[in-house]
Parts: structure tokens; sequence; C-alpha cells
């Protein structure tokens, strides 16, 4: 078996054993002692990473091995931080005298449950990537609609500034980041069909050869709809992931240069416009610049975040040994700067690692890919891993203002953990696609199962 | 397509080093700047994180950590704390650390390189470092003694074993209960702080080693030295004792407390004088020796020089450069002579120990988390300030003022004592402090003491009338009676 699902196996069930360690760390370090339900936890991930690894093997049989073991370390490593932070939560409120809180890590791990039936759900039902591109349209218009939704009265709500929720009784959602698997599809659907259009029509203004009014008219709508997220939802990190989604989608689509300095100069406009017309995205750039001189008030979050991470050092105070419920909103925006105080900077150098491998191999699968469509759908599902881990860790350090996005699979977030295992999915059904080997050279006896080509033109 | 998305994929490469060398440079680079800004909780709450070393006296805990099971992990607690604060200081979290808290904090929290053994078994292990002990010079008894003494009183006293430097109590009155700066509650602690900071006798002024008083008739001690050293007086020397001094240059006079002639036809000896604490003739003898004899003489016990006891001394004051009536009265421990308890106990145990000044200190032993010794502080000199000879015969002068002057009430039964009083005005029509300075058993010491008075009533029997009760109780404590 060339296949490498074994691969797969024995990497899931390290990241598992990974798993059973931080836990059993956090609880004797933090004095809770072996945790109660150790047990049935450990065994839940078992169950899903085990039912996902089955799934891929029997239906996605030839896709890339390393990707689900990144995936299912990285959200463990979630877990093991929410659990931690959870502890660092019922200390404060019995110092306090007030209720426990209800513990984060069961929800968050119920909605891996729900995130792993998803993907399980992708790959069963999905059995060709490029069926999505028969609904481009379709996508595009249920994602505009699903990023608007926060704004609709009665079920859209605000937090912390950014109106980014739905919330129906008390089950509450992120749309957006739904939103951005389908923009995503409905790009790459797009872009495979007008790319020749948008590459080789040009019209020459001042010597340098522009694309016609007309063809510009996709990415002025793209960089509208980012600005209407960022003036209508308050939202700079979501905002920032469309406009450079697209931009870097067209580059590739038309592999034209120009369209990434186009994109540039409207980012820079965009820009420019935001800072000199929203307060709360000049706030922000102030805040970014130095932060030091709004420790107490709007730089809060961030002088506490770099705390941590220096109270870390090089190997970190160990898991359950850090303070990293000192920082804001530690589980979700903040949660690389709790692991890099605990696991220290060679926990987050592993962390971004994990991140690489994930991205370099979404878009290795995308250069392998043989269709269009599907390259470009790998190619942008990647970037969207990319883009967000940068822009989250290098907002949460310091490198460039802070916005709120989640980090990939760690964050606490029931949205964007099922959202990143859809992708994750997707990546894995296109990667099958493209690694699998030419059929002609496949005896009918050698096939696990009978495969029968189906050719979709588009 | 390739092409470009290889393209993307080297660009968001760069990106993501900048991303790792972004969080290098936080974590390993500007750690330690990071770690030291005010305003980082963390590294206090990893301070209470860890099991804190104890402070001993003998093999008592002064101060300890306590299991809280809070947050804050560990509580700083301090039994008898307003006796041992002079010693201990506190351990806020508001406030920061005082006295041995601060100047010990790195054996204390376990950070310093003398448990570097331990600091690789922990690296291993996962341990928190647990904090060395600091085992304290202080006897409890003389502590004690000091501190019921001046109870309902202002002032301070500090004792010294005069063979080793060794710091034996160090008392002040009012003082603070450490217990409620240490706590965990900030509210509480900053009101107490502000309550303490409000008191106009100021009880968080180490006065022991940093109230800086004239010394008065005490400083007659030096320039006796200072004439036994000039080789022109001995004990029997006769000197002018008039019942008032004209000071040189001046047509101020100077008077003895008692308003009389200090002996026959004005003339008295230089053991006469010490013993009735002549005033016209010690001025007269600080101008016959000089400013600079006086100075080196007050230098050579400690004067102008500050001392780390390892807590930061002030430092005690000979003036630079008096002229002649500013030598006369620097000689009765006027003008502008300044000194704390802590130097008065210094000259008293440089005395009894054949003339050599010692270094004081309070830190006699540094042991790790298992109480094994790792450190042992050394007696070491500051200086010879006196001959041997000279320094028997001031000690016998001494012993003089308390058999047959002004010092009777530090008598013991069976010691000999030596001591002297003292009272000096701080100001024209400003409160009085009342000194007694002492050291027993005469022949060989085992006692230095230094009792400083503040504010108590204006004649020269308040040293011997408050002040040497205290010492008398101080010396007995030491000694066993």
């Amino acid at each position: 078996m060339s296949n490498r699902r074994n691969v797969e196996l024995v990497l899931l069930v390290f990241a598992w054993l990974l798993g059973i360690l931080g836990t059993l760390q956090v609880g004797w370090a933090t004095g809770e002692g072996t945790p109660p339900r150790l047990w049935i936890t450990t065994g839940a991930v078992a169950l899903i990473a085990l039912v996902m690894h089955l799934v891929v093997r029997f239906r996605a049989t030839y896709a890339d091995p390393i990707m689900l073991p990144v995936g299912t370390l990285l959200t463990i490593l979630g877990l093991i931080m929410i659990y931690r932070l959870d502890v660092a939560d019922a200390r404060r409120a019995q110092l306090n005298d007030a209720p426990i809180p209800t513990p984060d890590v069961y929800s968050q791990l119920t909605w891996f449950a729900i995130a792993g039936i998803l993907f399980c759900g992708v790959l069963i039902l999905l059995r060709d990537h490029r069926r999505l591109q028969r609904y481009t349209f379709t996508f595009g218009l249920l994602g505009l609609f699903l990023m608007v939704l926060p704004l609709a009265p009665v079920i859209g709500t605000t937090v912390n500034g950014a109106t980014l929720w739905i919330r129906i009784g008390t089950f509450s959602f992120q749309p957006a980041e739904i939103a951005k698997i389908l923009i995503t599809i409905f790009f790459a659907g797009y872009l495979v069909k007008t790319r020749d259009s948008l590459a080789l029509v040009r019209t020459k203004v001042l010597g340098v050869g522009l694309p016609r009014a007309k063809d510009l008219g996709p990415i002025v709508i793209a960089w509208a709809v980012s600005l209407g997220v960022l003036v209508f939802q308050r939202d700079l990190g979501t905002s920032l992931l469309f406009f450079g989604l697209f931009v870097s989608m067209l580059y590739i689509a038309t592999q034209r240069r120009s369209w990434l300095f186009i994109g540039f100069f409207l980012f820079l406009g965009g820009a420019y416009f935001a800072y000199s017309t929203f307060g709360h995205v000049q706030a922000r750039v102030t805040v970014w610049f130095d932060p030091w001189a709004y420790a107490d008030t709007t730089g809060y979050q961030i002088v506490q975040s770099i705390y941590g991470l220096a109270n870390g050092g090089i190997l970190g105070a160990g898991l359950g040994q850090g303070f990293p419920n000192l920082v804001p909103f530690a589980s979700t925006d903040f949660i690389v700067s709790a692991l890099g105080e605990e696991l220290g900077v060679t926990g987050i150098f592993a962390i971004l690692l994990l991140y690489a491998i994930l991205i370099e191999r979404g878009l290795r699968t995308a250069i392998t890919c043989r269709d269009g469509f599907g390259q470009l759908l790998a190619a942008g599902l990647s970037i969207t891993f990319a883009l967000q881990v940068f822009v989250i860790i290098g907002g949460v350090t310091g490198l460039v203002p802070l916005t709120g996005l989640t980090t990939p699979f760690l964050s606490y977030g029931g949205s964007s953990l099922i959202a990143n295992w859809v992708i994750l999915a997707l990546l894995l059904r296109i990667s099958d696609r493209s690694r699998r080997p030419d059929l002609s050279k496949v005896s009918p006896d050698d096939a696990m199962t009978q495969v029968v080509p189906r050719v979709n033109q588009s | 397509m390739s092409r470009q998305i290889r393209r993307m994929s080297f660009v968001f490469g760069l990106l993501f080093v900048a991303l790792l060398a972004n969080v290098t440079l936080i974590q390993v680079i500007n750690a330690d700047d990071y770690r030291s800004r005010a305003g980082n909780q963390r590294v206090l709450l990893a301070e209470y994180d860890r099991e804190r070393g104890p402070i001993l006296v003998a093999s008592d805990p002064v101060a300890r950590s306590v299991e809280t099971g809070n947050t804050l992990t560990y509580l700083r607690t301090y039994s008898n704390g307003p006796l041992f604060a002079p010693v201990t200081g506190f351990y806020s979290l508001v406030y920061g650390a005082t006295g041995l808290e601060r100047t010990e904090n790195r054996i204390l929290n376990g950070k310093s390189n003398i448990f570097a053994v331990d600091r690789v078994q922990q690296l291993v292990s996962g341990r928190q470092p647990i904090g060395g002990a600091v085992t304290t010079t202080i006897n409890a008894a003389a502590q004690k003694a000091a501190f019921s003494g001046l109870k309902g009183k202002r002032g301070a006293v500090v004792a010294i074993e005069p063979a080793t430097g060794r710091i034996l109590a160090s008392v002040q009155m009012p003082s603070f209960n450490p217990n409620r700066l240490s706590s965990h509650d900030p509210a509480d602690i900053r009101a107490y702080y502000d309550e303490l900071e409000a008191d106009p006798d100021k009880p968080l002024l180490n006065r022991p080693i940093v109230s800086l008083n004239p010394p008065g008739s005490t400083f007659k001690v030096v320039v006796a030295a200072a004439a036994l050293a000039s080789g022109r007086f001995t004990a029997d020397s006769v000197l002018p004792g008039p019942k008032t001094y004209k000071l040189p240059n001046s047509s101020k006079e100077l008077r003895n407390w008692t308003g009389k002639e200090c002996g026959p036809d004005g003339k008295v000896t230089l053991r006469q004088a010490l013993a009735i604490s002549c005033n016209t003739a010690f001025a007269w003898l600080g101008n016959e020796l000089g400013a600079a004899a006086l100075r080196d003489q007050s230098e050579a016990f400690g004067f102008n020089n500050g001392f780390e006891i390892p807590l930061r001394a002030a430092t005690s004051l000979f003036p630079q450069d008096p002229d002649a009536p500013q030598t006369a009265l620097s000689a009765i421990g006027q003008f502008d002579v300044r000194a704390t308890a802590l130097q008065m106990a210094m000259v008293m145990a440089s005395v009894g120990n054949s003339g050599r000044t010692m270094n004081p200190y309070l830190v006699q032993e540094i042991r790790g988390p298992d109480l094994s010794i790792l450190q042992t502080t050394d007696p070491s000199q500051f200086a010879d300030a006196l001959k041997p000879s000279n320094s028997l015969s001031l000690t016998d002068m001494l012993v003089n003022v308390v058999e047959n002057g002004t010092g009777s009430n530090a008598k013991i039964p069976g010691v000999r004592v030596a001591g002297k009083t003292g009272t000096a005005q701080t100001g024209n029509d400003a409160p009085s402090v009342a000194w007694f300075v002492s050291f027993a058993p005469a022949a060989a010491p085992k006692v230095a003491v230094a009792v400083v008075i503040e504010e108590s009533g204006s004649t020269e029997i308040s040293g011997n009338g408050l002040a040497a009760p205290i010492a008398k109780a101080v010396m007995e404590a030491v000694l066993g009676r």
C-alpha cells in the first residue's frame, strides 16, 4: 500500500498520546490531580479521530496523510489549553466566592465531535470536489447572505464591538466562518471561468497594461464588500482576510502581477480611509505603534500578552504553571499567547511549524491538482489558513495591529472549529483526487474498490 | 498557476519567518526587559507561587510562607511581627519588599546562584524552586528586652557583639505589623500603609539604622578616645572645667548642665570629666585636639561611612570643616554631629573590643531549602580605632561612669558595666533625645548597646533615667541574667 494511510494512523495515535500527556500535566501541575473524566474526554477524542481516519481511509484513500494528524494535534493542543484555562477560571471564581463557571472544554469537545461529523459528511457526500463548481453563484450568494446575517435584527449580536454573531436562543454562531468557505468556492469557480479575459484583455494606461474597466468589476466589488464588513460589522480581521484571499486568488488565476499591485493600492486606499474614518481602527493602529503607552487601557490586552510570552521564555513556564488567564480572551483570540507562556518560544515554533506544514501540504495539493478549479480552491483554502494565522498571531505578538480573528483549530469557538475542519475535509478531498494513481495503470484487481472514472466538463 | 502558487507560498514563508523572528524577540531577546517592567504582575505572582524561605532568629522562623490554597499560593506571615519588623521588613504585593525581605530576596525566593545545583534538579523535575533560609544574628531575648523597654516611648535600640560585629538586637518603637502589609488584600494593605505614613512618629522608618540624632554627651567617648590617642592626655590629665566655657571667636558661652564648676578651682581630671559629663572640659578638649583629630577618630569608629548590614544604614556624620566654636560644640555631640543607634553601639563595641571596629552584620547564615548551611558570614574588621592599652584605659573610665558617675541605672550586680549617658537638643526649643551607650562585661564584653529615646525630657538625667534601664535589660538578656 503506497497510500500512506498507516502513517496517518500512527501520527494520529502520537497526537492523541501527546494530548493525554498534556492533560495530565495540566492536572498535576495545577494541583487538580488526574482529571476525573480523563478517560471519557481522551476516549472521545480518540473516537472522533479514529472515525475521521476510517472515513479518509475508505473515502479518500489517496489523500495527504499529514493534514489530518496536524489538524487533530492542533485541536488537541487547543483543548488542553482550554482545559487549563478552565482550571484557572475555576480557581479565580473560588477565590472570589463566585459560582464556578461552566468549563469550556466540554463544549469545545462537543464542537469537535460536530466538526468531525461534518468532516466525515463532506468526505462521504462529496465524492468529487468539481461538483462544487456547478453551484458557484449559489455559494457566492449564500456566502454573502451569511456575511450580512449578523446585521439582521433580532438574531444579530454585537460582541466586543464587532457585529459578527447571530444568536438564536442560547445558540450563537459566527456565520462569517462558514461564509469564508462558501466565498472561497465562489472565488475559485468564478475565477477559473473568467481568468482568461481578466488576464489577457488589457488596455494600456500610461504604458502599463491594465485590465479593462469592466473586468475590474469583481475586484472592486470584493473590495467594497470587505470595506462593508469593516464599516457595518466593525471587523477588521475578517475584512482583511477576505480581501487578501481575493487578491491572492486573482493573482494565481490570472498569473498577472498587476493584480497584486492594484490590490495593494486598493488596500492602502481602504486602509487610509478606514484609519481616517473609524475611531476603532485608529485606536488599534495607535496601540500597535506603542502598546506600552496604553498599557492600562486600550493596550492592556496586547501588553498582557507580551508579558505572558516573555514569562514563557525559551522553554515556557510549563503547562499549568504560568498565568495565561491574566490575558483577556485567553481561550479565543489570545490562545497563542497562553500557549506561548506555558510552552515557551519552543512551543510557538512547534505550533507555527504545524501550521506551516498544513499550509504547505495544502498548497502542494493545489499544485498537483489536475483541474483549475481544484487548484484554485485548494490554494484559496490554504491561503485562508495562512492569512488567518499570520494576522492573529502577528496581532497578539504586536507584529501587526490586533484584529479579531480566531486561530485555526486552537481557539475556543464552535463556528471556527467546524469551518476549519470542513476546509480540511475539502483539502483532503482535492488531495485524494490529485494523488490518486493514474487509472490506466491500475488493473481492476489491484484496486480496492472499482473505480468508475467520471469526468466533469466545465 | 503552479508558479504563482509557489510564489505565494514563498511570500507566506517570509511572513512566517517574520512571526518566528518576532516571537523570538519577545520571548528570548527582550524577555528580561518585559519581565522586569513595573505593571507586570506575573513576576510577583510567580514569587507568590513559590514557597519563600524563612527568616530565622536562632532556629525560630520569624518570617515564613504559609500555603493558602488561593491564586496567590503562599502568604508571608510574621510571628511577632512588630518586634522583628526592623529586621525582616515586609513583603508586600503593593509596596514591594523592605528589610531582609528585600536585601536577601534572591536567597529567599531561591533564585540566587548558590542554589545552582538545586536549579538543575528543578529543571529536570519541573519543580518550582524553593527558597533558602536566612539565619539572622539576632538574639531573641535581647530583642524582646529592648522592645518591652521601649514601650510607650519613641526610639531605637541596637545591640552588637563587640568581638564579631554581629547585631544582636535592632529594635524600634513605634513599630508596624508586617503581616498587614504582606497580606493578599491590596485595599487593606494600602489603607494600613497610608495610616502608617500619616503617623507623625513614622513607624515605617527603620529607626535603629536610619534615624540620625545628635549623639550629645555619648560623643564624649569618641573625644576621650581621641585624647588618649593623641598621647598628650591620660585618664588622670587635669583639664580646665569651669562653670562656663566661652566659645572661641564668639560671644556665646557654653554651660555645664549642673551650672557648677566640674571640680575644685574649675579643674577636673579626664576620668572625672567623663564620669560627670563635664561639657566645658570636653569643649576645651575638643579645641585642644582639633577638628581633624576628632574627625579621624570618629571615622575610625565608622562615622562618615555607609554600612550595609546588608540593610543600608544611614551614614553617621562628623562635620567636614568646623571652625573653632563649631569644633567645641561637636566635641559634646552637638552642632552637625549626627549618629544612628547602630553607630553609637559600634563605638562602644570597638572600645570593648580592644579598639578594633568590626563591620556590623545581620545575616549569620544562608541555608538551602533542606536547611544545609550554604554560606556563613565571617566577621571582618572595619578599622583600628584605638590602641589596646588606650582601650583598656577608656573602658576603665567608662566603668567609672556607671559605678560613680551619671550612668548609675545601668549597674548590674556582679558585672562590670561600661557606659555613658547623653542628652542632646535637636534644635532650639526642640525636644531632646536621651542616649545611653554601654557594654558588658567590661573586661571581655559580650554585648555593646546603644539606646536612643527621642522627644524625652530636657535634663541630663534622662539618659540615665530613661535609656540606661533599657540598656541594662538588654545586656542582662544577652548575659543570661
